[in-house]
């Protein structure tokens, strides 16, 4: 059955404290933090970018199993920080892993869903038999303007997932999708930083297309929260997921291993596939994952995940790479000066 | 530097790709495709490096040309790859990380950039084994 063959994750070592930003705009350190359930954020270095973080992660991804990279069929990496505008990030991961040239690629922009749709066009391709492996990763050096609410959690990393059919490491039962077309969130063409409609941002964008989403697969799969062992959802502060699981029926034991927000930030297209990649660290055979993304725009993609005894055979090697947990341990901080340099905030001559 | 002569080099620069000779076993980065040692007897093939070795010597550096005074100041250093060649590179780490002999890995950066509008550079730098 289609499912995970192997995954990996990427986090930038540099973090900035919430409560060292909020000095630089006079605000409240503790409401920020407290109101956000956010306490730090990951910051690229000068040479990173949403390129290098994909290449990072799906190296790391091919560091746990070993599978010829010829067999790599297709590559589709999500997020709203392409470095370039016409040329595409999956190509260069492609030839950094040694996958080109036979396989098909394209970069995915879906506000921080397109990691999710990314792994199911991979799933597509894989149960028609198109393709032996795709790869599918999400990732960011997410954008917020100086002084915006958005600069206090927009942070950078990202994971890569290779999807197969190859005695995967866990199986994807289930995936669906609740689309609309609502302006919460979005960035022109052209722009630096994005904006966002205010009020819109909760509850007609989040909470209705989350919850859309996840009910959709209750209702198609026949299951009910306590049939998983752990939930992870898009995480773009700590509250929204927290609250999202209350209303569906997930405890906060349920959501605790994939919610990464509190120090690492925000990293869009990263953030739910960063999320998951904590929890598969953690997961044992038949453990069963529920999954969903949510993208501006707006909308969520659900995903039933259940863990196979691959995870814990010599097929694969988990401490090839490091664990969410260890990319998180032993951050070098910057004060706002640096962090800005390290942003390209401000303009040097 | 072109974007034809970057182009070319890609397969050095993202993944380490040098040569070795199959009759003594030496590998070569930047590849080569004449063994000094066996001459005509040499047998010269690809060879991928693991991308692990070590801090033979480093320097740092605290005033870079306009392209790179936005890293200063960062350490240079040549490294010895396990396999046994020698290349020059950034080390990315604080700068009193750094020390001879230091166990270092690849990691996959940024380069560089031709100005606003040119093309993006990527390729190898190394960090401190931990
Ligand atoms: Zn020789």
């Amino acid at each position: 059955m289609v499912g995970i063959v192997t995954y990996g994750a990427y986090i930038p070592r540099y973090r900035i404290r919430i409560g060292e930003i909020a000095r630089v705009w006079g605000a409240n350190a503790d409401d920020i933090s407290g109101g956000l359930g956010v306490f730090e954020k990951s910051v690229p270095d000068l040479d990173e970018d949403t390129i290098t973080i994909s290449v990072e992660a799906a190296r790391n991804a091919l560091q746990r199993r070993k599978i010829d990279p010829d067999g790599i069929g297709a590559i589709y990496v999500g997020s709203e920080s392409h470095p370039y505008a016409v040329k595409p990030t999956a190509c260069t991961v492609g030839e950094a892993v040694g996958a080109t040239p036979v396989m098909t690629a394209a970069d995915y922009e879906f506000a921080c869903k397109a990691g999710t749709a990314a792994v199911q066009t991979c799933m597509g391709l894989v149960k028609s038999g198109m393709i032996r492996y795709g790869m599918a990763i999400g990732a960011d050096v997410a954008q917020g303007a100086p002084g915006d609410a958005l600069e206090y959690t927009a942070a950078a990393g990202g994971a890569a997932f290779v999807i197969g059919n190859d005695d995967p490491i866990a199986v994807i039962n289930h995936t669906c999708s609740f689309t609309t077309d609502t302006p919460d969130f979005w960035r022109r063409e052209g722009q630096s930083f994005p904006r966002h409609g205010g009020r819109f941002t909760g509850d007609p964008g989040y909470f209705k297309h989350v919850l859309g989403a996840a009910r959709m697969m209750f209702d198609q799969v026949g299951t009910v929260p306590s049939d998983y062992d752990y939930a992870v959802f898009h995480q773009p502060n700590a509250k929204f997921p927290q609250r999202v699981a209350g209303m569906l029926g997930f405890s906060r034991e349920q959501l605790a291993p994939g919610l990464v927000v509190p120090t690492l930030g925000n990293t869009y297209s990263g953030a739910s596939l960063v999320g998951l990649a904590a929890t598969l660290d953690q997961a044992k055979p038949g453990d069963r994952i529920f999954v969903t993304s949510f993208g501006s725009g707006a909308g969520s993609d659900a995903f039933d995940i259940e863990v196979t005894d691959a995870i814990t055979s010599d097929l694969f090697t988990p401490g090839a790479a490091p664990t969410v947990t260890e990319l998180l341990s032993d951050p070098i901080y910057l004060d706002y000066a640096l962090y800005a340099k390290h942003k390209g905030k401000i303009v040097m001559q | 530097m072109s974007v034809a002569r970057f182009w070319r080099k890609q397969p050095q620069r993202y993944n380490l790709i040098g040569t070795s000779c199959e009759t003594c076993g030496r590998a070569f980065f930047p590849p080569r495709s004449f063994c000094p040692e066996c001459r005509r007897d040499g047998k010269i093939v690809d060879h991928a490096f693991a991308g692990t070795g070590h801090v033979v010597t480093f320097t740092i550096i605290r005033t870079a040309s306009e392209a790179f005074e936005h890293l200063t100041p960062y350490v240079l250093a040549i490294v010895e790859l396990d396999e046994g060649a020698r290349l020059t590179s950034q080390i990315v780490c604080t700068i009193d990380e750094v020390s001879i002999g230091m166990r270092v890995k690849n990691v996959f950066r940024k380069l560089g950039s031709d100005g606003e509008s040119g093309p993006l550079y990527y390729g190898t730098k190394f960090i401190p084994v931990k």
